[in-house]
């Protein structure tokens, strides 16, 4: 399959959807209206833990301009029921609940009522009118307070979960798990150096720049539709039939186009509200969040607790690896520590590995994926001990990992044995680039750090239609968060061997398409793509068939050359070659309109590794930190288009280094956040980043036409220990605390001195 | 409930008759006064748009001083080539606020009338000695700009009073001004800690004259007369430099926050006027101001 | 009682009946339906809002539409000329320095007023200029190229 020429796939052709995005023309979730619109706000609790004892809507409702009024009774009761997505399970039960609360507000920001009325003013005045009787419980805000005996315990009739020892009676441990092999005390045991190390993480966000926004209008019949900037829109259609107890198909979603998720657009917020507001109402609403609920009401990653231990002989090779993993999966059940504890070691060949897992609700808002969930703070634990564990041997931070790291044939930590994969070649080519050998002056220091992510197949249909002038048209059901649209109009074109310009690739809604599990898990490329690819094939049969039909010879005695029909197999020179031009405006003639399709749940997916280098200078007076220089290594398989490959790589890069050095939740004493705006939530800006290198390695997917591998997880996983070695080295200290803010690291300067 | 209103008078007069009313607020830049609206912190029922005016809009260099106007924008005074060669340090203040969207718009009236007590332009319009214009029903007065903030959003101007501008008086020959701020990262977050320093050299070389002023280390902008004193009469070695961030730490009164704890802001205080003052000195040596 | 404004919107009259409290955002889209200009955070921190008001750059999140009488206003829909984009639009194509694409129109008319004050931005001055403006997609890298590409185009175009 390497062998295969690609004429399209791995340009760089200008994406389909940029025009409308460079002239404003795009319509995001917060760009439609709809005539006799409503505006709907949320009335969310302003107590981080509470028993809600009555709410009175009364004088909402006489506010002249309300149209409509809801709160947690107008919800069906939703029994727990699991269901897994594209970045991890789902309870409805508690999605119901996080929805809109019922008897208990459980962190600050938690919708306790929502309104619908003729502007957003008077929706904020009804919203105030509500009185909600609260009874103020003790929140709990830390991991730490979480587990401490006699904690306020946030649900009465939740149970410990996964393996012993596990406490009994009401908890807010939600799960303990453990995995493992081998025999890790006797591996520490034969261990020439060992290092274990704590590290605290906060819970940061996505920071998608697209807040929350949907427009819902239901028909006479019942029937919904809503509009909405989604990752997912059969998500969001399963999602809200579940918390409004209606069937599936009374509800069509429309995603638009969408300003970042990362993640965090992989459940419902608003949608379901505004489909009850506007069928309450009978006319549409509008629904968009502000910056402030963005932070305080949706789904931030976990904040934890993490400890890793490693051993290593004097050669290098690593003996023994434990972690216990603490993750902070806010008011419901369900952080990532399940992924973190399968990536936390996944890149290196280890035969004793001990990994706990602890799942623990807090007062805070409930976690969503963001981005390789999990795997970054394990990857910032398992990185900078290996970095000191070469230190400690004497080794080359990046020798030492090629000592140890997994390739093909290798078993996984996680169980798999890995088929073909990358990492040693990103390893390789990190070390041969001229950032490894660039001088470095007084107080800078160079950081190594590797990441891997699974990356998902799941679900995906596409449909490849042609037109009567024999273009195409491409359409999916998962919605283009990262310029996925370019590469699979790229890959419809080199299977019909057209020029990609007269490929459309369009992201339709869930009545023009077959199922769609959601856009995450870096699966676009990878899954719709290879029913893109399928599609387009069945397109080229068909093709084939109606030139035979036109040349009255057999199937087998035409071949699809380069975007035309060539008779071959004894058949040669005897009839003109057909472009798909000529069969498309023949396509009555011989049969009818021409459209492909594909519905296939996609195995394999290629795990994707990464070497990131990073270079940064430090202040010793202010403990301020710059980022120098910065290169990202990465596994892609192969590169359907370079650019968004490259794009996804600098943007997960800069994720990371604002997660390692300035983004974090700060929490008052009460449990309200205390920065929920990008002023005090400090994102990198352009003046805070140099360049960002990036190179591609290509190491086929062997389970992937083209050898696509995902590619949008992997970036943010290795910039957090990237970062925080970088500064061990340049100022000489041990991190042991995200966020690495100039007041932190100063101290530890002076504490070092 | 009266709809609230919204006037851009085009005279002082006519401005102050408005202020009188209640529920009236000055809107210059409204990079401060909207997010407080947006936020609820601020409820004004009459917008007194003060950009239409010709004294609070005016930008003017003359023989003895600068005029600047209070609502004159921040992106039109650093443009200003005129007033960036002779007050480097207050324009590099300007220069910081937030982003350049902010810029188009924010001003040093404005900035200052927020009293926050991290304002950047405060601790350089304190170390050039900037002197308020006040304007009400009862005429005009001019207040020197340390006194002018009172604490965290107050200030010495009464009901119906106006701040029309600044008068900034040229700086002497060999004279010079430099503003830092520490923050985060490195553009668009609110000064952890602000640092002017301004001060004038004598024929030989030695510091004849300085004022030393921080912000975001009490409630309001602080003059540091010890830190001055550590410079005058030195020859700006690193010694009185050390000594100079040593008085600032001591006299600041930090507290501690989501942008930065008491004691880092007490050093990092320290740090910023030996830099400031370093930066003052070259310039006033090289002469590149007046 | 609305208050009744007339403006100038990318070289046209314009005019909209609002409140006083209303946002020249809020304005731009929902009274004139001129949806480019997106909301990102209300509070000017994200540049997502960026137009150019008399000549200058501003977040138009933080400005009263009742302030834009008489003045002028340019938003992302007057910055290519009917279908000749302007050449950062350009290059903004075929740098892929977009992915969602929720900060580009602010992006582009931050740059833009950036070009047409310095025509020669050094990288570290078109981040400085741009640092108003949040991308949360590409890590910057791709659109500071885009713009110098840009600069660099214009400074030969005009030899």
């Amino acid at each position: 399959m390497s062998e295969r020429k690609f004429r399209q796939v791995g340009t760089r052709p200008i994406r389909h959807d940029g025009l409308d995005k460079v002239t404003g023309r795009a319509q995001f979730g917060a760009d439609f209206s709809l005539p006799g619109m409503l505006w709907g706000k949320v009335l969310r609790s302003p107590h981080a833990h509470a028993r809600i004892r009555s709410i009175d809507v009364s004088a909402a409702l006489a506010l002249p301009g309300v149209h409509a009024v809801i709160t947690g009774r107008d919800f069906p009761e939703v029994a727990a029921e699991s269901a897994a997505g594209g970045e991890g399970a789902t309870d409805f039960r508690d999605l119901a609940l996080n929805v809109m609360a019922r008897d208990k507000a459980l962190y600050h920001g938690h919708p306790v009522a929502a309104v619908a009325a003729t502007s957003v003013r008077i929706a904020e005045e009804a919203c105030k009118k509500i009185a909600v009787d609260y009874e103020v419980l003790t929140p709990v805000l830390s991991l730490d307070q979480a587990l401490a005996k006699d904690a306020p315990i946030l649900h009465e009739r939740m149970r410990a979960s996964g393996d012993e020892p596990l406490p009994e009676g009401p908890t807010n441990l939600a799960s303990r798990r453990e995995m493992g092999r081998g025999d890790v005390a006797a591996g520490f045991a034969a261990a020439d150096a060992v290092v274990e190390r704590e590290f605290r993480t906060p819970m940061v966000h996505q920071g998608y720049i697209e807040p929350h926004a949907v427009l819902a209008r239901t028909g006479e019949d019942g029937r919904a539709v809503v509009y909405c900037c989604t990752q997912g829109p059969f998500m969001v259609r399963a999602f809200s039939a579940k918390v409004l107890g209606v069937a599936t198909d009374t509800i069509k979603v429309v995603p638009t186009e969408i300003g970042g998720g990362f993640g965090g657009k992989t459940t419902v917020y608003l949608e379901p509200l505004a489909i009850l507001l506007s069928r309450k109402s009978g006319r549409p609403v509008k629904m968009v969040m502000t910056r402030e609920e963005v932070f305080r009401a949706t789904g931030p990653t976990s904040g934890t607790h993490i400890r890793v231990k490693m051993g290593a002989k004097r050669d290098g090779t690593l003996t023994a690896a434990e972690a216990v993993l603490v993750y902070e999966a806010g008011a419901f059940k369900g952080s990532p520590v399940g992924a973190a504890m399968m990536t936390v070691f996944a890149p290196y060949k280890l035969a004793n590995v001990r990994i706990e897992g602890w799942d623990v609700v807090v007062n805070k808002p409930k976690v969503a994926a963001y981005r390789a969930p999990g795997a970054p703070m394990a990857a910032l634990a398992t990185e900078t001990v290996m970095d000191e564990l070469a230190r400690k041997l004497g080794q080359d931070p990046i020798d030492f990992r090629l000592v140890n790291a997994a390739h093909e044939g290798v078993q996984a930590t996680y169980g798999p044995k890995f088929r073909a994969i990358g990492f040693v070649e990103s390893l390789r080519a990190a070390k041969a680039h001229p950032h490894y050998r660039a001088p470095l002056g007084a107080n800078q220091g160079r950081g190594v750090a590797c990441g891997f992510w699974f990356n998902a197949g799941l679900s995906s249909s596409a449909n490849v239609s042609i037109n009567e002038d024999g273009s195409a048209v491409v359409m999916s059901g998962c919605p283009d968060i990262g310029g996925s649209r370019a590469s699979l109009a790229l890959m419809a074109a080199e299977e019909l061997g057209i020029p990609v310009e007269q490929v459309r690739p369009v992201v339709v809604d869930t009545e023009s398409i077959g199922f769609n599990d959601l856009t995450g898990g870096s699966r676009v490329t990878f899954a719709t793509g290879m029913a893109v690819i399928e599609a387009a094939r069945d397109v080229v049969n068909q093709l084939r068939a109606r030139a035979a039909k036109t040349w009255e010879v057999e199937l087998d005695a035409v071949a699809w050359n380069e975007g035309r029909a060539v008779a071959v197999n004894g058949a040669e020179g005897k009839h003109e070659p057909l472009t798909l031009r000529q069969l498309a405006a023949r396509a009555a003639a011989t049969g009818g309109p021409i459209s492909g399709r594909a519905s296939l749940t996609a195995r394999g997916a290629g795990p994707g590794f990464a070497t990131h280098l990073c270079d940064v200078e430090v202040d010793r007076e202010t403990g301020a930190v710059k980022v120098l220089r910065y290169t990202a290594v990465q596994d892609a398989g192969r590169a359907v288009h370079p650019s968004y490959v490259e794009g996804q790589m600098q943007g997960g890069v800069a994720q990371g280094i604002g997660w390692a050095l300035n983004e974090e939740y700060v929490y008052d004493a009460r449990g309200a956040m205390e920065n929920p705006g990008f002023l005090d939530y400090r994102v990198p800006v352009a003046s805070d980043l140099p360049m960002i290198d990036t190179v591609i390695v290509e190491v086929p997917n062997p389970m992937h036409p083209y050898g696509v591998r995902g590619v949008g997880e992997t970036p943010i996983v290795p910039p957090l220990a990237a970062v925080a070695n970088a500064v061990e080295r340049a100022a000489g200290v041990e991190i042991r605390e995200l966020p690495i803010s100039p007041p932190k690291l100063l101290a530890l300067i002076e504490g070092a001195r | 409930m009266e709809d609230v209103r919204y006037e851009a008078p085009g005279s002082l007069a006519r401005a102050i008759e408005l202020l009188a009313e209640s529920g009236a607020r000055v809107l210059a830049g409204g990079t401060d006064l909207l997010v407080q609206l947006r936020s609820g912190r601020s409820a004004p029922r009459l917008f007194v748009d003060v950009k239409r005016i010709p004294e609070t809009t005016r930008l003017e260099l003359g023989e003895e001083e600068l005029w600047l106007g209070a609502a004159v924008p921040a992106a039109a005074i650093v443009e200003s080539r005129d007033v960036a060669r002779l007050w480097p340090g207050l324009v590099e203040s300007i220069d910081l606020i937030g982003s350049t969207q902010i810029q188009g718009r924010a001003s040093v009236g404005g900035n200052l009338c927020n009293a926050s007590p991290a304002a950047d332009t405060g601790p350089a319009l304190c170390a050039v000695g900037a002197r308020c214009v006040i304007a009400g029903a009862r005429g005009e007065r001019t207040v020197p700009v340390e006194q002018f903030t009172t604490g965290p959003g107050a200030t010495v101007l009464g009901p119906g009073e106006l701040l029309v501008g600044f008068r900034i008086a040229r700086p002497a020959a060999r004279a010079a001004d430099a503003y830092l701020r520490f923050i985060p990262r490195t553009e668009m977050d609110i000064a952890v800690v602000g640092a002017g320093v301004a001060l004038a050299l004598d024929a030989s070389g030695r510091c004849s004259s300085a004022r030393v002023a921080l912000g975001a280390v009490a409630p309001t902008v602080i003059l540091v007369p010890e830190a001055a004193a550590a410079l005058v009469g030195s020859r700006g070695d690193e010694a009185a430099l050390a000594a100079a961030g040593e008085a600032a730490s001591r006299a600041t009164r930090p507290i501690s926050d989501k942008r930065g704890t008491a004691d880092y802001r007490r050093r990092i205080a320290g740090v910023l006027v030996r830099r400031a003052a370093g930066t003052a000195l070259e310039r006033a040596r090289s002469g590149d101001s007046a | 009682m609305k208050l009744h404004v007339s403006t100038t919107v990318n070289g046209e009259p314009a005019e909209f009946l609002c409140s006083a409290e209303q946002s020249l955002l809020d304005v731009l889209r929902e009274e004139l339906h001129l949806t480019g200009t997106k909301e990102g955070c209300a509070t000017g921190d994200c540049g997502a809002c960026s137009v150019v008001l008399d000549g200058r750059l501003v977040c138009s999140c933080l400005v009263l539409a009742p302030e834009v009488a008489g003045r002028r206003v340019e938003t992302i829909e007057g910055v290519a000329r009917g279908a000749e984009l302007h050449p950062l639009q350009r290059k903004f194509l075929e740098h892929a320095a977009l992915q969602c694409g929720i900060c580009t129109p602010g992006f582009i008319v931050a740059a833009k007023a950036l070009l047409e004050r310095n025509p020669d931005p050094s990288e570290e001055e078109a981040r400085y200029w741009l640092a108003g403006n949040l991308c949360r997609c590409t890590g910057y890298d791709k659109i500071i190229r885009a713009v110098l590409d840009t600069a660099s185009e214009l400074r030969g175009a005009t030899r």
